[in-house]
């Protein structure tokens, strides 16, 4: 096993970690260890830079001492120029991690007299790298020699053999190089220095510049071929490897609010997925950072992070403006939780925007990252371009897991669907915002175009901007199609009023059967009434008709009494049997 | 060394002449600098020598330095190419690089126009 390792060990090749932000990833680990490197590209590149951090970050991360060999500039041009990206070159070259070297070539000093090698520059490099036991060495730029020394046959065999030396040495080299007009470099060194070959461009395109670095070659390794942008700044290079992701982020099955409780309700009442990618679009002036700055703030309110890119607005103005609809975002920048970043979109291109996007997520370490508006860049790029920084940018941000919205501004003309095309496959909810021209009132119409993995809401819902934050009516749907605004207000009132005559109608039927009860019941009355006094008259007439009886049986008791019949006895139970009843 | 000469004129600018015979006259100040006993090195010295007892004799100061001896003085003189005879003195400063073959060169580097002229 430890053979087949250690075999494998050897085979492979080795690499120096450079340290800059970004490239050892491009590069599957730094640059060949042992090798020299030529770094080729215009002026003004960053060439001298990169040799620089790659040295200076050999030294401080990864106990590697090197050589600075200049050509071009003086130690203390050096020193000064570097200290700007926070690195202290007083202090390592103090420490024996770097030691500087200064090589000054005056033409007019030097006169040629005959056969003549480097050797002396060899020896001072050797002496250099033994006093340090450097491990890493940069030549900047030693094409300069070409214009110092006129013999080019002696100073082309001369750099093969430095070049060999190097690797002898076991050395990992930077060798920069200026770029020539059809070659990478003005003097072919890629002839000699075939090991590794990194071409840094610095392009202008409609005014705006971006830096772009390329591995060409990259002998006995495998590199991410593709031109990456990448920028300096005050904490030196960084590369950005975006394009190597792929589409396997992990998904989250967590929802997150937007902000907007009727807009949660849309989206299965539970709002947005965490870690997708949400896209609100709409003509000028539909609220489309009203919705962003909602969600801003609901996710401060739930403790997390978002960093707000404003293209458009200066955050004071934003912070402003979404006061008057009673969204307070200050709090929240001041605890922390809400970061702004505003910057022009054609302050710098897209590569660098996306440099730069990198550089602050990764410092800020947001969940939720809202860019306002995203499609201000098309203005300044062509769309292709715009869309694979978008994507790049998805990508990088899906894959940290964080949310993001982008608003999205669409032209009056085009249709509103249309002009995000571009983009669209790339948005997991799509909110669109439009204006609904009625009866002479613009009104805000909100819609959930799409919404990826949710039984989304199908309806328009009208859009209202108060000064508590943005409200959703619930959708008003007549016979003609989706009312807003007073047309709205005025279906609603019709339909008020319907109400109401349907009410009275229920009412009046009320009352009516309420008068029918009565009238039922007086005559009821009257009835028992007259029932009551004809019974009292029946019982007057039994009465009488009884007394009539009474009075025959007692006219016949006295003619029987008078006659001296013995029938008493049958008369008083006669009476008897009247007065039970 | 400019420098020096530089306020000196200001201050007596009636000496302006004076220091023009000195520096004719002045030594020269040559330092050789030679890897080791390569062909180049020896020719250097060699060539040099001759050159230095003809047209110079009396008048100059040359030290051979080895740079494989004294790695560490090639950074303060600049050195890239070997042989290089750097001239300190008289003005302007040279580096005369090369194995001295070509005299000419060699007198254009040491400025002994005025020399051969004589």
């Amino acid at each position: 096993m430890k053979k087949t390792s250690s075999k494998l060990a050897i085979k492979s090749l080795q690499k120096s970690p450079s340290g800059i932000q970004g490239f050892d990833e491009i590069t599957g680990g730094g640059l060949p260890t042992g090798r020299p490197t030529l770094v080729c590209g215009g002026a003004g590149c960053g060439k001298t830079l990169f040799g620089m951090e790659f040295l200076v970050r050999g030294a401080t991360q990864f106990n590697e001492p090197g050589i600075f060999m200049s050509f071009e500039e003086t130690t203390e041009e050096l020193t000064k120029n570097v200290a700007s990206l926070g690195f202290d070159l007083e202090y390592l070259v103090k420490n024996k991690k770097i030691a500087l070297d200064y090589v000054r070539i005056e033409r007019s000093e030097i006169e040629e007299t005959g056969e003549y090698d480097l050797e002396g520059l060899f020896i001072r490099l050797a002496y250099a790298i033994d006093n340090i036991g450097a491990k890493r060495v940069v030549l900047d730029t030693i094409e300069s020699l070409f214009a110092g020394l006129p013999n080019q046959l002696i100073l082309r065999a001369e750099l093969r053999r430095l070049f060999r030396w190097l690797k002898e040495k076991g050395v990992t080299a930077v060798i920069t190089g200026e770029r020539g007009d059809e070659t990478f470099t003005r003097q072919g060194l890629e002839e000699y220095v075939s090991d590794c070959v990194i071409m840094l461009d610095h392009r202008v395109t409609e005014q705006t510049s971006t830096r772009r670095l390329r591995v060409v070659k990259y002998r006995g390794s495998t590199h991410g071929t593709n031109e990456y942008p990448f920028l300096i700044d005050e904490n030196g290079f960084s590369v950005l490897p975006i394009t190597s992701l792929g589409l396997n982020h992990i998904v989250s099955n967590k929802r997150i609010s937007s902000g907007i409780p009727l807009l949660d309700k849309m989206l299965e009442g539970k709002g947005y997925y965490r870690g997708s990618t949400v896209l609100v679009s709409g003509t000028a002036g539909v609220g489309k950072t009203s919705i962003a700055a909602h969600f801003a703030e609901a996710a401060c309110k739930r403790g997390e992070r978002v960093l707000y890119f404003c293209f458009e607005e200066s955050p004071n103005q934003l912070i402003r403006n979404m006061l008057s609809i009673g969204i307070k975002l200050e709090p929240w920048v001041r605890k922390g939780l809400l970061q702004f970043q505003a910057t022009r979109p054609t302050f710098y291109g897209l590569e660098m925007h996306l440099a730069v996007t990198h550089k602050i997520v990764n410092a800020f370490k947001p969940d939720i990252v809202i860019m306002d508006p995203i499609n201000t860049f098309v203005a300044s790029e062509k769309e292709f371009e715009v869309k694979t920084m978008v994507m790049r940018i998805v990508d990088f941000l899906k894959s940290e897991q964080i949310t993001t919205l982008f608003t999205s501004l669409t032209s009056g003309n085009s249709t509103l669907e249309d002009s995000d095309a571009g983009i669209s496959s790339l948005i997991d909810t799509w909110l669109l915002l439009r204006d609904i021209e009625l009866s002479g009132e613009r009104n805000r119409g909100l819609y959930v175009l799409k919404s990826r993995g949710m039984a989304n809401s199908n309806q328009i819902r009208e859009f209202i901007l108060t000064d508590h934050g943005v409200k959703l009516r619930e959708a008003y749907i007549g016979s003609s199609g989706g009312l807003t605004g007073s047309a709205r207000v005025a279906q609603e009132a019709l339909e008020n009023a319907e109400v109401l005559t349907h009410k009275h109608e229920i009412e009046r039927k009320k009352r009516e059967i309420e008068r029918k009860r009565k009238a039922l019941e007086s005559k009821i009355a009257a009835l028992q009434a007259d029932f009551d006094s004809e019974e009292s008259e029946v019982v007057k007439l039994i009465k009488t008709e009884q007394d009539m009886i009474k009075r025959l049986e007692q006219d016949k008791m006295e003619m029987a009494v008078s006659r001296k019949a013995a029938k008493e006895k049958n008369a008083t139970g006669n009476l008897k049997n009247h007065d039970k009843k | 060394m400019m420098k020096k000469n530089k306020p000196k004129i200001k201050e007596t600018p009636g000496k302006f002449e004076q220091p023009m015979p000195e520096r004719n006259q002045g030594k020269y100040i040559l330092r050789l600098y030679i890897t080791g006993t390569t062909n180049r090195s020896i020719m250097a010295i060699t060539n040099l020598k001759k050159i230095c007892e003809e047209y110079l004799e009396g008048q100059y100061d040359l030290e051979v330095i080895d740079l494989y001896k004294n790695p560490n003085l090639a950074k303060g003189d600049q050195i890239i190419a070997a042989p290089t005879l750097i001239k300190k003195l008289p003005l302007p400063f040279r580096r005369i690089i090369g194995d001295m073959s070509n005299k000419e060169k060699v007198f254009l580097g040491l400025d002994l126009r005025e020399v051969k002229e004589k």
